[in-house]
């Protein structure tokens, strides 16, 4: 199994996040992270979906993708010719002893205090995959009260567009 | 009502006016609260031709009959809930089908929506993953695009259902009629053009391989390719098989035809695949029911898989030439690449292969014993069926052992003589089907080879028949009970025949039953009487008949391969395979 990241160009309109989740879990996938939010282009937003999964059956999930009126463009974007980031919200507990250490392990990752309260601080991070894993788990042992974590989004490097013509469909047989 | 002037109408006036404009002239439907605006217009229309059904089931199943008689689009109606519903089961089976059908349905006023309202269901969600496409319109202005959309998608590409869900109030509120002239999908742009250079590789593959056959899908009527195939089988000579989906598309009495592939095909067509060197698949998706076990399906042979949906290439089998676009421009494309093979020099060597395939055509023909205890064998009402009524009469049939049996002995000499429920398996399908087959192609015979379980699923639509002078013919093979069920139970279940009993000989009485729908009953209960039987039915013509054919109930479908089994365990009769040495061909 490995992790691929789909950016799908879908038109914006209602029932199309039900319709791409739907098929998703009819021919037996779990989406790992989903992230949907507008795009460049008026009326067309933009999915970021990562998925575990063997190649064969991902081909086969992007041809019936494709087959959905709504749906535009897929794209998949490889790790090493992309950023990819997800965002954590994470409230730690701390006390008089660990706080200096949680404000440490903060900057270490680059990531900055949002909230400040006596019993907890609440961090925002943004990162790759295992950057925040890395983080989160630096955090762990002064115990995490809460975490929310967004969908990855992802682009490609460089200086195209997947609005472009050019940019490689994951469609194979297109 | 009307005409085309710019004043305002209503939403269902301008949903009448929308399918008007689609070209539609027949559709099936039944009114109920949440559709009843549309029905008001609908009584003017001087184009329309409602005709009102006992089921919503029956009308989406007539939808499909229709469009399959008709290379048109199917149309059926139906309210909110209930009325929406029960057109499911139509749905997914002109999806798994790839039948072209437009479903309109009726919902809760806009206002209403998500509140539980009476009558209420998500029918957008529900079939999500049963359409091509679908729509929820809540704004009267955006009704005739939608159905003009609907009718694209429905109609082009590989054919589907799509359905288009009206709210109430969008039905009710003034609007201005505006037909849009050109259609512009983003989204959706099916490719039907062969790509060439994959083409002539094919071409190339052809010549090339010394054990080729064509691997001949229901794509072929779809696409109305049946001509092209012809001409693609005589000029190379190659043996066809048709599936289930295909009887029709190539003759049946060409010597080229090893007959259908399968759970219950031939040995020779089945024979033919697995010791194939070359599948030339022409819009067929290897369906389980084709392949069997799927790593032991075909083991030899390499693929071309021409299809216009993308998505079926490489799903179940992978492809070593994909040829992805309009099966009809496919094989045209074909037939000229070959041409320039044989130009060129070139020929297909077939002939240790034509006489290995014709060994085991002769060896192992299609054949069934008669019953000794001087009762009457289905398959031969079915085989005097198809002879007596002949090449131009459309068949459609339930799904079960009459079914296969009706897939097997009926010789079909044309495309769209054949329709039955292949993907979905729907119990049920055959007298709606057949009546929308009528509607569609009323100068042509239509027979309904319906089991004695499915009839009673669907019957109700005899009523629709009688009522609106669509004299379609049904032919009840009746065995009393749930006959393919049974003969599972027969081979897998050591003979326990839990809940397969019908009871058919006794409830009801189907003669009686045809009687009380105002249709001809008919009854045949010894061989002898057959012949007389069908030539009586097939000269009542003044309204439907139904002809209960009393059979032999322990008669089995073969030959069989059992389900998830290899297609190397056919057996031509119980516990019989034929000899044919494994493992080593070529």
């Amino acid at each position: 199994m490995t992790r691929h990241t789909l950016s799908v160009l879908v038109e914006d309109q209602p029932g199309v996040l039900a319709r791409v989740a739907a098929l998703f879990s009819r021919r037996g996938f779990n989406i790992e992270s989903l992230a949907v939010g507008p795009t460049e282009v008026s009326g067309v937003s933009r999915m970021t979906i990562s998925v575990n999964v063997e190649d064969l059956p991902l081909e086969q999930v992007t041809k019936q993708l494709n087959k959905l009126i709504n749906v535009l463009k897929i794209v998949e974007l490889e790790p090493n010719s992309s950023v990819q980031r997800e965002l954590v919200l994470v409230k730690v507990k701390v006390d008089k002893e660990s706080r200096s250490a949680v404000l440490e392990t903060v900057q270490l990752f680059r990531a900055k205090v949002v909230d400040v309260s006596s019993e907890a601080l609440t961090i925002e991070a943004t990162g790759n995959k295992e950057k925040l894993e890395a983080f989160l788990g630096s955090l762990e042992p002064y115990g995490i009260k809460e975490l929310v974590q967004s969908g990855m989004v992802a682009v490609g490097r460089g200086d195209k567009s997947i609005t472009e013509r050019s940019s490689r469909s994951a469609d194979k047989s297109n | 009502m009307s005409n085309e002037s710019n004043s305002l109408i209503t939403g269902a006036q301008s949903l009448v006016r929308s399918l008007e404009h689609a070209g539609v002239t027949d559709l099936f439907g039944i009114p109920g609260g949440a559709i009843l605006p549309a029905y008001d217009p609908l009584m003017d229309s001087k184009v329309l031709r409602h005709i009102l059904v006992r089921h919503e089931q029956g009308a989406g199943h007539a939808a499909q009959g229709y469009a399959l008689a008709t290379n048109r689009v199917g149309v059926c109606m139906a309210t909110s809930g209930p009325g929406a519903t029960n057109l499911v089961t139509p749905i997914a089976d002109a999806y798994m089908d790839s039948v072209a059908m437009v479903a309109i349905t009726g919902q809760v006023p806009s206002g209403a929506i998500g509140t539980d309202a009476f009558q209420e269901a998500d029918i957008r969600g529900i079939t999500m993953p049963i359409t091509k496409h679908n729509y929820l319109i809540t704004d009267a202005r955006d009704i005739p695009r939608a159905i003009a959309e609907a009718f694209h998608i429905a109609s082009t590409g590989r054919p589907g259902p799509v359905l288009v869900d009206i709210a109430k109030d969008a039905l009710q509120k003034q609007t201005e009629f505006a037909w849009p002239t050109s259609i512009d999908l983003a989204g959706y742009h099916p490719v039907t053009k062969p790509n060439v250079k994959q083409v002539k590789e094919a071409a190339k593959l052809i010549m090339q391989s010394r054990r080729p056959v064509f691997y001949v899908g229901g794509g072929v009527i779809k696409a109305q390719a049946a001509r092209e195939l012809y001409q693609l089988a005589e000029l190379t000579g190659i043996p066809v098989v048709t599936t289930l989906m295909a009887r029709g598309a190539f003759p049946d009495s060409h010597k080229l035809h090893l007959g259908m592939p399968g759970m219950h095909g031939t040995v020779a067509a089945v024979g033919a695949l697995q010791k194939s060197d070359l599948l030339i698949t022409l819009a067929a998706r290897f369906d389980d029911r084709v392949t069997g076990r799927l790593d032991s399906f075909a083991p030899f042979a390499k693929v071309i898989h021409a299809d216009i949906d993308p998505a079926e290439i490489g799903k179940n089998r992978e492809a070593d030439i994909p040829i992805v676009g309009d099966v009809k421009e496919t094989i045209v494309e074909l037939i000229s690449a070959i041409k320039a093979e044989f130009k060129a020099g070139k020929a297909i060597d077939q002939e240790a292969w034509w006489q290995e395939l014709n060994a085991m055509r002769k060896a192992y023909p299609l054949g069934y014993d008669l019953p000794t205890d001087g009762s009457v064998s289905p398959q031969q009402v079915i085989a005097r069926l198809g002879q007596i009524s002949g090449p131009e009469t459309i068949f459609t049939s339930g799904v079960g052992q009459h079914q296969m049996w009706a897939a097997q002995y009926i010789n079909y000499e044309n495309p769209g003589t054949w329709m039955n429920s292949g993907g979905l398996g729907t119990m049920g399908f055959a007298v709606p089907a057949a009546m929308g087959a009528k509607v569609g192609a009323p100068e042509k015979t239509v027979w309904a080879i319906d089991g004695d379980g499915c009839f009673q699923m669907t019957n109700q639509e005899l009523a629709t028949c009688a009522i609106n002078n669509i004299p379609i013919k049904v032919a009840i093979i009746n065995n009393q009970s749930l006959g393919m069920v049974r003969q599972w139970q027969t081979l897998f279940y050591e003979s326990r025949y839990s809940n397969t009993d019908l009871q058919t000989h006794r409830i009801p009485d189907f003669v009686k039953l045809a009687d009380a729908y105002g249709c001809h009953g008919l009854r045949c209960d010894s061989p002898d009487q057959i012949d007389a039987t069908i030539n009586q039915a097939m000269k009542l013509n003044d309204a439907p008949v139904v002809v209960d054919f009393s059979v032999h109930k322990d008669a089995m479908v073969w030959p069989m391969i059992a389900a998830g089994a290899s297609n190397d365990a056919i057996q031509y009769a119980r516990d019989l395979a034929p000899d044919w040495e494994r493992g080593d061909a070529e």
